[in-house]
């Protein structure tokens, strides 16, 4: 049996305990209001039927994308520039590390005062809850590049222009991309808290909505397994492009 | 004179790396720079390479002061100089960013061959060996022909096989290139073996203690009595006795 497979059957046997452990659980505690890996079952497939599952993760997605990607667009040129410039990374820093230990979830009620409540508050959120790390993130990784290397491409007399772009962006990349991979992870757990609070569709709001709306509890373990395989899923994707030649010189030898 | 350190000083703080070192050397020579770890020997190299600005005196190279990197001397890192996330090719073409694209072609299959590295073009750094990784920093040094070569303990890094096989390397192409070579190495065989001329350099603040003309021809014949007693008076120079 080849290592790949057998690491694909070790993963799925966790999960099929798990849910055994869950099962047995529930049966032994009568009169609980948690339900079973069956029911929840029952109600994703519910949730399949009537076209809210698709409406839902959709809703979620589209909210996660603009605020995540606005947040790439602006901060990653934020912090190469901090990155190159010492003077700017002094006057800015201590804002950023201000500002980084506030939780995004402190900022609904200003965000709701500025956007209302919709769309645009729980894509600023994103956006807010992604901009910071991903700024530290690349202005570190400005700061980690091999001085040999820039060095080296000085010695070939390179404009500081042609230098950014052959040398500065490339060395940057494998750890820009671990700070995007940790910083999306992030957006999708805000989301599901703005939504909440924010918006009346999405992942978050199936939850609020299902215990609200008659304690439906098998929905609401239906939305928290959805939000995980939809988690997993991204996670996946952004390692994939961790795997890509032109980064991978830059991760622990696997 | 090809390369002049008209007396040259660096500090660093408080600290005296070294004060008023005068040194020439002529064109298509192949000097080595000896000393003791941690004498400065890396900073000379770095200043002649337009790295560092001196505290005092000036290198000159063709007459011209150096105030900056230029592309007629390349300095040779370590094995890490090379970029991980080129290819062979794309790192021996990395200089060559003005040149026509056909020209380039050839000029890269040119040094992928004078290396060695034939059937490695499309291979990133980590796939390859030390020794290749080395030789990969060399070929993209001399791709953009500089008249010289600034090469910082290059085979610090390598097995003393591959050291051997790389010094024979570097005789070959420095033979074949005509290039003007400054090689700072900690190792007193490696600069009998390679060098026109060694350098002798004393602890911090370094002087030059001594500059040995290395008299044999290529290729050199590591037992012979010339090479042991070249050999013999550095170990007395640098103040070691010749025994373990």
């Amino acid at each position: 049996m080849s290592s790949g497979v057998r690491h694909f059957l070790l993963s799925i046997s966790g999960v099929a305990a798990a849910i055994c452990a869950w099962q047995v659980a529930v049966a032994l505690s009568p009169g609980t209001l948690i339900p079973g890996p069956w029911s929840v079952a029952r109600g994703i497939a519910e949730l399949a039927g009537n076209g809210l599952l698709l409406r839902y993760v959709v809703a979620s997605l589209f909210r996660v994308t603009w605020g995540y990607l606005l947040a790439v667009v602006l901060a990653v040129p934020t912090g190469i520039v901090l990155g190159l410039r010492r003077r700017g990374e002094l006057a800015l820093n201590p804002i950023l590390q201000l500002l980084r230990p506030i939780s995004p979830l402190a900022w609904i009620p200003i965000a709701i005062l500025w956007f209302g409540v919709g769309d645009l508050s729980a894509i600023f959120l994103i956006f807010l809850a992604s901009f910071l790390p991903l700024t530290v993130a690349a202005m570190h990784a400005v700061q980690n590049v091999d001085e040999v290397h820039v060095r080296a491409a000085a010695n070939f007399g390179l404009s500081r222009q042609h230098l950014l772009r052959t040398v500065i962006v490339p060395a940057i990349l494998p750890q820009l991309l671990t700070g995007m991979r940790i910083a999306l992870g992030i957006a999708w757990l805000v989301v599901v808290a703005a939504e909440m609070i924010a918006v009346n569709s999405g992942l978050g709001f199936l939850i609020i909505d299902a215990r609200n709306a008659g304690n439906r509890y098998d929905l609401v373990i239906a939305g928290m397994v959805l939000i995980g395989t939809v988690g997993l899923l991204l996670d996946v994707l952004m390692r994939r492009i961790e795997r890509l030649d032109a980064v991978r010189w830059g991760y622990a030898q696997e | 004179m090809k390369v002049e350190l008209r007396d040259v000083s660096m500090r660093f703080g408080a600290t005296r790396v070294f004060d008023s070192l005068d040194l020439g050397v002529r064109e298509g020579e192949f000097v080595c720079i000896l000393g003791p770890s941690g004498c400065g020997k890396s900073t000379v190299l770095n200043i002649a390479a337009g790295f560092l600005t001196p505290t005092g005196g000036e290198v000159r190279i063709d007459g011209e002061k150096v105030t900056r990197p230029d592309p007629r001397r390349i300095f040779v890192f370590q094995e890490r100089g090379v970029f991980p996330w080129l290819t062979v090719e794309g790192n021996i073409g990395f200089g060559l960013y003005r040149m026509p694209e056909a020209e380039k072609r050839e000029r890269i299959a040119h040094y992928v061959q004078l290396v060695g590295l034939v059937g490695f073009e499309r291979a990133y750094p980590r796939e390859l060996s030390g020794g290749m990784k080395q030789r990969l920093e060399v070929a993209r040094a001399l791709a953009v022909n500089p008249d010289v070569l600034l090469l910082d303990e290059p085979f610090g890094a390598l097995d003393s096989i591959t050291r051997l096989q790389m010094r024979r390397e570097l005789l070959r192409i420095w033979q074949a290139e005509r290039k003007t070579i400054l090689f700072v190495t900690h190792d007193i065989e490696e600069s009998v073996q390679l060098a026109d001329r060694v350098v002798v350099l004393s602890a911090r603040p370094a002087r030059i203690r001594r500059v040995v003309d290395i008299d044999i021809p290529h290729p050199r014949d590591l037992s012979a009595p010339r090479y042991i007693a070249l050999r013999d008076l550095l170990f007395n120079e640098i103040g070691l006795a010749h025994q373990v």
